[in-house]
């Protein structure tokens, strides 16, 4: 799924055993997609050895819960809002 | 000294049913300083940096298996381990999941 920028998005808050890059503290939070840095491998694929394809969008979202945060948060990680 | 800023949400805590691993730190309530002194680096860190390179560039371990590696170890010790020693943790875990290295192999050389 693709997002655009400015458009609201929840991080998905769902479990996940294995390697991701997703932070804990920010699951099932809503923030703002701010751009896309492209795709890239998928490091939960590529973490167990596998070629990482096919390659996930990348989305810088900003928060704004108190403290303004920026990560890095891939694309089957956000639903839209 | 300054205690670290740490993100907090208190009208939508963390949501605990997704279990975080030892690695996953973030907006974890802490009364600890983060220690910011530099070091210098000891000749096995250097060495250990140019191994994980070396294994890359080589196609034999990418990052994210490094990654994979250190969250993979146990609490304690992630927790005890220096920087380093989390990346030869996982180089070790990686090599022998893929069986470059065998059972006892650097035992058996050190």
């Amino acid at each position: 799924m693709s997002f655009e920028q400015g458009q609201r998005v929840r991080v998905a808050s769902r479990e996940h055993r294995g390697h991701h890059r997703t932070p804990g503290y920010l699951k099932g939070r809503v923030g703002t997609v701010e751009r896309s840095h492209g795709s890239f491998t998928n490091p939960e694929t590529r973490a167990y050895g596998e070629s990482g394809l096919p390659e996930k969008e990348l989305y810088l979202v900003r928060f704004e819960d108190g403290h303004l945060i920026y990560a890095d948060i891939y694309e089957h990680w956000l639903e839209p809002q | 000294m300054r205690v670290a800023a740490v993100p907090s949400f208190p009208d939508r805590p963390y949501d605990a049913r997704v279990e975080r691993a030892p690695h996953d730190t973030g907006g974890r309530p802490t009364t600890e300083r983060i220690d910011r002194t530099d070091h210098e680096l000891d000749d096995w860190e250097l060495l250990t940096d140019a191994l994980v390179g070396a294994l890359g560039r080589a196609g034999v371990m990418n990052v994210d298996e490094l990654r994979r590696g250190i969250e993979s170890m146990p609490p304690a010790e992630y927790e005890r381990a220096s920087y380093y020693e989390r990346w030869l943790y996982s180089v070790e875990t990686i090599l022998s999941e893929k069986g470059v290295l065998e059972p006892g192999e650097l035992e058996a050389r050190l």
